[in-house]
């Protein structure tokens, strides 16, 4: 029950969580440890059960198999003393819109048991990251997508909560303002505090120390972004720009020496080993009648790490 | 733990007060509900109209003619020359009665003999048709009981202060409309109480499941109970003020007399709203759209004001549907309210009502709790 049990117990730590809503399952056997101070980007196509992920890990919905702690408390059994260590931003903007900043900030802050002096610091405090220093009166509603982001999450760091957890918080603001609001969780993440942060968008996977990718409900890889970059891709990767893509890609994975061939667009990126990658697949393309462009050796992106992770076929693209 | 539900409900309050509609809606429509109800639902029946035809064109014919229109009742506005001139009039739904004096009215009643009028209702609105027929057996006797009385003061003069009795018996009749009203005021109260409380739940809770708020608030140290009564709480300050200006509208505009104990009011009003308040929660909880929780809402409202007692009496209901009446709480309520208003009544003997509601209340409050937790899974 005591938060802290020393430093190996994680800041959250989920042991074969599993979430099934009637026979779909949403979440499935995920383990998955963040340490102490981390910024955990938490990665996968929409409907890879993120969310319900985290809904577990904060305790608002009953995982069906699996056990969570988070801050050393067990979530399952003690959902109600987790609260105080943690931080929530959901997926869906969940501030009130028809309350000002700063009223939004005072209800939230009082639910948290904080009052009189402490609260009013801590309100203007929040106004102040969420860059809405004097606009503590304008109504919520009227803010724009951005400023609401950060209201949300000035909202959720208004305890100080050694744990953040952010579901999407950067989802359909634009990428000037991704940065800003990035730059705010390490600033958070500099004090001390552990992040878990979802997002579908493979562009803020640097912005993390650490990915955790899923897809399906599982848990695919887990890693930093250097290490699943090149731990992952297995040998070379080279793309191959040429005509009947499809056609092409069936072909190309009877090949010996190729391992996986994932289609971006009408380019195909083409994971080999030990072969002159070149002139063999120029000759088994043309073989076949298909004209080929070019072919150049290229650095693996998240983007072919995720292809090779979740098999081409059930890939989604992400959304951006 | 009430610092928290306090926050909450500070916050309903300033949305409350944000929302232009809400604050007429909740104002207005309850006290315009009560005027309508109060108007158009008295059983009350005035300006029938009627098509008449006198055959004996005596000044006894024309003097009871006189006191059908004079009773205020009635409108003649066919005066017919012929029994067919009345069918006519009657199926072309011209006229709602008719009426028709047979030639010899006049000398029956000089001769003390009994003098009969023909009348005829349309039917097809039987309500109406009846309580007119009321009034016409009731101008008829009154009529009747002067021509005795004139007789009696003729052969028998002291005799006659044996008869007030006679005049007496219309009372009733006349004050019938004003006793209806009395009658159905208090019970409109409740009614409206409840299905405000019934709305106001929805739109508080599925408004936040709907908009995502709710998880926000799950992750705040905030306990569903906690939650449930925050939410509670504006609801029923609404209701009860609602409750109490209508009972003042009542009191100050229907002229009803209000001569019983205003603690047992009081009390009845809390424990209403606190078991309509439970219904409400358990609907809210248990629904995901506002849509659903009206529907559902819909189909509690009607069986709770059939079968309250506000139109029909519960007494002559079937046995298995009396029982069911047990577990609204609107049947309690009405008993409170017209047995204050009406007949005076205190707690002493309106406890078992109170009792009723208390535990409803009760129950159906940890019943929603128990649906709250169970929604988030
Ligand atoms: N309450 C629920 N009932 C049934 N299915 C659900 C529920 N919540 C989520 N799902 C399903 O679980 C899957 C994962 O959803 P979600 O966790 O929201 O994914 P993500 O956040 O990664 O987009 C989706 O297919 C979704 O339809
Ligand atoms: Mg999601």
């Amino acid at each position: 029950m005591t938060p802290g049990n020393g430093e190996d117990a994680g800041a959250i730590r989920v042991e074969g969580l599993t979430k099934r809503f009637r026979s779909f399952t949403a979440v499935d056997n995920v383990t998955l440890l963040v340490r102490r101070g981390e910024v955990l980007g938490l990665l996968g196509p929409n409907g890879a059960g993120k969310s319900t992920l985290i809904r577990m890990l904060c305790g608002i919905m009953r995982p069906t198999a699996g056990c969570v702690h988070v801050a050393g408390i067990n979530v399952v059994e003690h959902a109600e003393a987790v609260r105080q260590h943690l931080g929530y931003v959901s997926q869906k903007f969940s501030l009130y819109d028809d309350l000002t900043a700063a009223e939004n900030l005072r209800l939230f802050g009082g639910l948290y048991g904080l009052g009189g002096q402490a609260l009013v610091a801590r309100v203007q405090w929040a106004l102040a990251i969420s860059g809405l220093d004097g606009k503590g009166d304008v109504l919520t509603r009227d803010l724009g997508g951005g400023l609401r982001r950060r209201l949300a999450l000035g909202c959720a760091m208004l305890h100080r909560p050694p744990i953040l957890i952010l579901d999407e918080p950067t989802s359909g603001i634009d990428p000037m303002l991704r940065r800003q609001f990035w730059e705010l969780i390490h600033q958070f993440a500099a004090e001390g505090v552990t992040a878990l942060v979802s997002t579908h968008y493979l562009d803020e996977a640097d912005y993390c120390n650490r990915l955790a990718l899923m897809s399906a409900g599982r848990l695919v890889a887990l890693g930093t972004p250097h290490e699943l970059r090149y731990a992952a891709a297995r040998g070379d990767l080279v793309r191959v720009e040429c005509d009947a893509p499809v056609r092409a890609a069936e072909m190309l994975k009877a090949v010996p020496g190729v391992h996986d061939v994932a289609i971006f667009g009408n380019a195909l990126h083409v994971s080999i080993t030990n072969m002159e990658p070149e002139a063999a697949l120029r000759a088994s393309l043309e073989a076949r009648g298909i004209a080929c462009m070019s072919i150049e050796a290229i650095e693996p992106s998240l983007e072919d790490v995720f292809a090779q992770r979740l098999g081409s076929d059930s890939r989604e693209e992400p959304a951006d | 733990m009430l610092r928290r539900v306090f926050r909450l409900l500070v916050k309903e309050l300033l949305q409350i007060r944000r929302d232009r509609f809400a604050l007429i809606g909740l104002c207005a429509f309850p006290i315009m509900e009560l005027l309508i109800y109060a108007y158009a639902a008295s059983f009350e029946v005035r300006n029938v109209t009627m098509a008449v035809l006198d055959r004996d064109h005596s000044q006894e014919s024309r003097e009871f003619l006189s006191h059908l229109v004079a009773s205020g009742r009635f409108k003649i506005t066919v005066i017919a020359r012929d029994p067919g001139d009345i069918v006519r009039s009657i199926d072309s739904s011209n006229v709602g009665a008719a009426l028709q004096i047979n030639a010899g009215f006049a000398e029956l009643l000089q001769k003390g003999r009994n003098a009969p009028v023909q009348v005829i209702f349309d039917g097809t609105d039987s309500n109406t048709a009846l309580i007119a027929r009321g009034y016409i057996e009731e101008i008829v006797a009154g009529l009747a009981g002067d021509r005795l009385r004139n007789r009696l003061n003729h052969l028998a003069p002291r005799l006659t202060p044996l008869l007030p009795e006679v005049r007496l018996a219309q009372r009733p009749w006349y004050n019938r409309d004003l006793r209806s009203r009395w009658f159905f005021v208090p019970g409109v109260i409740g009614a409206i109480a409840l299905v405000e409380v019934l709305c106001l739940g929805p739109v508080l809770v599925v408004r936040e499941r709907e908009s995502g708020t709710l998880e926000q608030l799950i992750v705040t140290p905030l306990r569903p109970i906690e939650m449930l009564l925050g939410k509670a709480a504006p609801i029923f300050l609404i209701g009860l003020i609602n409750v109490f200006l209508l009972v003042a509208i009542a009191i100050a505009w229907f002229r009803l007399p209000f001569s019983g104990s205003v603690s047992a009011l009081l009390a009845g009003t809390v424990l209403f709203l606190f078991s309509t308040l439970g219904i409400s929660l358990l609907l809210s909880t248990s629904s995901s759209t506002i849509q659903q929780a009206f529907a559902m809402g819909f189909f509690f409202v009607i069986p709770a004001l059939a079968l309250s007692g506000l139109i029909f009496p519960i007494a002559s209901m079937p046995v298995a549907l009396q029982w069911l009446t047990y577990v609204d709480p609107l049947r309690y309520f009405l008993v409170v309210l017209r047995d204050t208003f009406l007949k005076g009544s205190g707690i002493d003997l309106l406890w078992p009502q109170l009792f009723a509601m208390g535990l409803l209340s009760v129950v159906l409050f940890s019943a929603s709790a128990l649906a709250f937790r169970k929604s988030l899974d």
